[in-house]
């Protein structure tokens, strides 16, 4: 589904990404751990398209199409959605009404019509129902004056009213309580499927109790240095990333 | 693709005004310039009686006494008045009994405008009285109102029929020598529109006028007079166009709201006068007086989407004069390009436990500035006084200006006021967001803009507030930064 080829990428002169390779399939979770500032946020925003960084070599591909000249929108009418780390503000529009909006350009992006309004509101219904989202929320302005956890929980609502085939989660867990992470990770897991891949991007362990990956890569300086199962990640929370940091230095 | 700063600002650029097509329907035009000989050929044209040419002249004299303001935050290049002309009228008899009778020509400019007669009759059950250029060129629904003894009518017809009424009225809320246009429009009015509700009557439906400047060289000086009697109601609707020429035309009109007793005035307006092509050429000087009187226990409310005019000059005001009277004023302005608004509402407390609420939100994009300037006044004998005002301003890009000027003089102790002012700017973090949930830069801003005026556009009536959001989208397409 996802294929990240000897990806680099730069910010305003400075190199980020330094050749990242990653592939997903369908029906698998990765997780990429890393330290602050190893880059994973920024390969986040790289694959969902933001402007300010530039490809300087390598690719993303994404159900084999280089997605270079795409934009973020076309990105996100393919099915590539990105929980926020740091979720915006739109004072005015309620999260229903942009739900709406985006279900319904990304219907038009396919040529169809807008969703009828008694199947918009059953899909509302479901999904909040789901992800145990109280429907005043709905009619709340998106993001304005929420609290850490229910900006997280609106990410996840959005992601499960979109259903992407690629959902990457950039430090959804940040700002969390447990009750919190556990909703979250339910949502996630109950959201998971044969036919759609989620890339977890965490800094802590704590989140892929809840979500378990098939796979952990561990970025330092710009490069996955180490790749492996779940078991990758208890050992990670146990040494630290100083040891890795250390290997990898050899 | 992704918008750059370059790109967005290349799109805002070429973005056309939508109504800037010119109608060839004959017309009949003064000469151009300003004189006495002017102002009685006007009224003689008019078919007036002569106090009202009396009054035009007074309204003259004072005129020629008076200089152009300058305290507004715009710059321009001030009219010259002897080079306008000041009558214009589409050359057929001016009134119509039906539809049928109006040029076929002229029908085809309101449908462009998207505001089919037909339509408008049928669906929307608003009442419509258009003013092209000078002259108003039709009044629907005329019948249906005339059942409930409601006076909807042109001014000039109004001075004809009800001469007790307007003779009565004009001039009382905004005096001849309020200010340099408002002394000039009384001098050289053309048309406008004139409506009255009768006591205890709820206006069935909302009455509308539609102003067109479409001759070259001439101004439009509409005089609006509206009478709420005793505890009557009013909505009252008002759109504004122009096509796109390249010198500037002058639109000097007055709006006087009368609200007796009991009674409630709801005035809304969508002004998208032509704006100037995006150099900043052209366009439409809108230097109008707006201003409504309150008695007791009466409320009016003015609403205002204003998207147009190279320069605005408006503060739609509230003289609240009867005890528990209520002034409201809910105001979005969107300047782009080089367009300069100064705008806001003066709201004057003089009766007793009266009210007053301001909205007003300020959008800025291109290199325009957009000033807010209001003046909350309390008279010393207004006890108990509540204001509360509230002045948003939302910045796209970095070369545009919103400035604030709000003026509180209070002179009673018991007098309640609050001010709130915020100031933001549309993100490319609020972009991108949008974006990466599917949705493109154009619609993203539209969004952002809608929520950002939502309290105002909610005041709208329903089939105003889908025009004026629509509106929004096209004046600000592609324009952040």
């Amino acid at each position: 589904m996802l294929k990240i080829k000897d990806l680099h990428a730069k910010v305003e002169d400075k190199e980020i990404l330094k050749g990242i390779n990653l592939e997903l399939n369908a029906g698998e979770v990765h997780a990429i751990m890393g330290p602050n500032g190893s880059g994973k946020s920024t390969l986040a925003s790289v694959i969902a398209g933001k402007e300010e960084f530039e490809i300087t070599k390598g690719g993303v591909f994404f159900e084999n199409e280089d997605l270079e000249d795409t934009a973020p929108e076309e990105r996100a009418h393919k099915g590539i959605f990105l929980s926020f780390q740091y979720p915006v503000e739109i004072p005015g529009v309620s999260v229903t009404n942009f739900m709406k909006t985006a279900i319904n350009e990304s219907r038009k992006a396919r040529g169809m019509e807008d969703m009828p309004a008694n199947e918009m509101l059953k899909l509302i219904r479901e999904k909040s129902e789901m992800l145990d989202i109280d429907r005043k929320f709905l009619s709340r302005s998106l993001n304005e004056g929420f609290s850490g956890g229910e900006k997280k929980r609106n990410e996840i609502f959005q992601m499960a009213m979109l259903e992407p085939k690629l959902a990457i989660l950039d430090e959804t867990d940040s700002g969390l309580d447990i009750d919190a992470l556990r909703i979250v990770a339910n949502g996630v897991n109950k959201l998971r499927s044969k036919d759609n891949a989620v890339l977890v991007i965490t800094h802590y362990q704590r989140l892929l109790e809840y979500i378990v990956p098939d796979f952990v890569h561990v970025l330092h300086d710009g490069k996955i240095v180490k790749s492996g199962d779940k078991a990758l990640a208890l050992e990670l929370e146990e040494k630290g990333y100083d040891w890795l940091k250390q290997e990898s230095a050899v | 693709m992704a918008y750059t700063e370059e790109e967005l600002k290349k799109e805002l650029e070429t973005k056309e005004y939508e109504y800037g097509f010119y109608t060839d329907i004959e017309s009949e035009t003064f000469p151009n310039g300003l004189n006495e000989e002017i102002v009685v050929a006007i009224s003689k044209k008019k078919e007036e009686p002569e106090w009202m040419t009396e009054w035009r002249l007074e309204s003259f004299r004072y005129w020629k006494e008076m200089v152009e303001p300058e305290w507004a935050n715009v710059h321009y290049t001030k009219p010259d008045f002897q080079a306008i002309s000041y009558y214009s009228a589409p050359n057929k008899k001016p009134k119509y009994n039906s539809l049928d009778e109006v040029d076929p020509e002229l029908l085809s400019t309101f449908e462009r405008l998207g505001i089919s007669l037909d339509e408008q009759k049928k669906l929307a059950g608003v009442a419509m009285d258009i003013v092209m250029d000078s002259v108003s060129v039709a009044t629907t629904f005329k019948k249906t109102l005339a059942e409930k003894g409601i006076i909807f009518c042109s001014i000039s017809e109004a001075i004809k029929e009800h001469p007790e009424l307007v003779k009565k009225y004009i001039g009382t809320v905004v005096p001849q020598k309020d200010n340099f246009y408002a002394a000039l429009n009384s001098a050289v009015f053309s048309d406008g529109s004139f409506c009255y509700i009768p006591k205890g009557v709820r206006c069935p439906m909302e009455l509308s006028t539609y102003f067109r400047i479409n001759q070259a060289g001439t101004g439009q000086f509409e005089r609006t007079l509206v009478i709420a009697d005793e505890g009557s109601y009013v909505s009252y609707l008002e759109g504004c166009t122009a096509p796109s020429r390249d010198e500037n035309q002058l639109h000097a009109a007055v709006v006087e709201l009368i609200a007796l007793d009991d009674a409630e005035i709801k005035y809304s307006t969508v002004q998208n006068w032509f704006p100037g092509d995006k150099s900043g050429k052209g366009g439409v000087y809108n230097f109008v007086t707006k201003r409504g009187i309150c008695e007791k226990n009466a409320k009016i409310s003015w609403t205002q989407v204003e998207t147009g005019s190279a320069v605005t000059w408006k503060y739609p005001s509230c003289i609240l004069k009867g005890d528990n009277s209520i002034g409201e004023f809910y105001s979005i302005a969107v300047t782009n390009n080089y367009q300069q608004a100064d705008t806001g509402t003066k709201m004057i407390h003089l009766g007793k436990n009266t009210k007053s609420t301001i909205i007003s939100k300020g959008i800025s994009a291109g290199k325009s500035q957009n000033s807010y300037r209001g003046l909350v006044q309390v008279n010393s004998r207004a006890e108990n006084a509540r204001n509360f005002s509230q002045c948003d301003s939302l910045l796209m890009g970095n070369e545009c200006g919103a400035h604030t000027f709000p003026y509180i003089e209070t002179k009673n102790k018991t007098a309640q006021i609050e001010h709130e002012a915020t100031t933001s700017k549309i993100g490319e973090d609020q972009i991108f967001y949008c974006n990466q949930r599917g949705i493109d830069t154009e619609k993203a801003i539209a969004l952002i803009v809608n929520g950002f005026s939502k309290e105002v556009l909610n005041k709208l009536p329903m089939e105003f507030a889908v025009e004026a959001q629509k509106l929004l989208e096209i004046s600000l397409e592609g324009s952040v930064g």
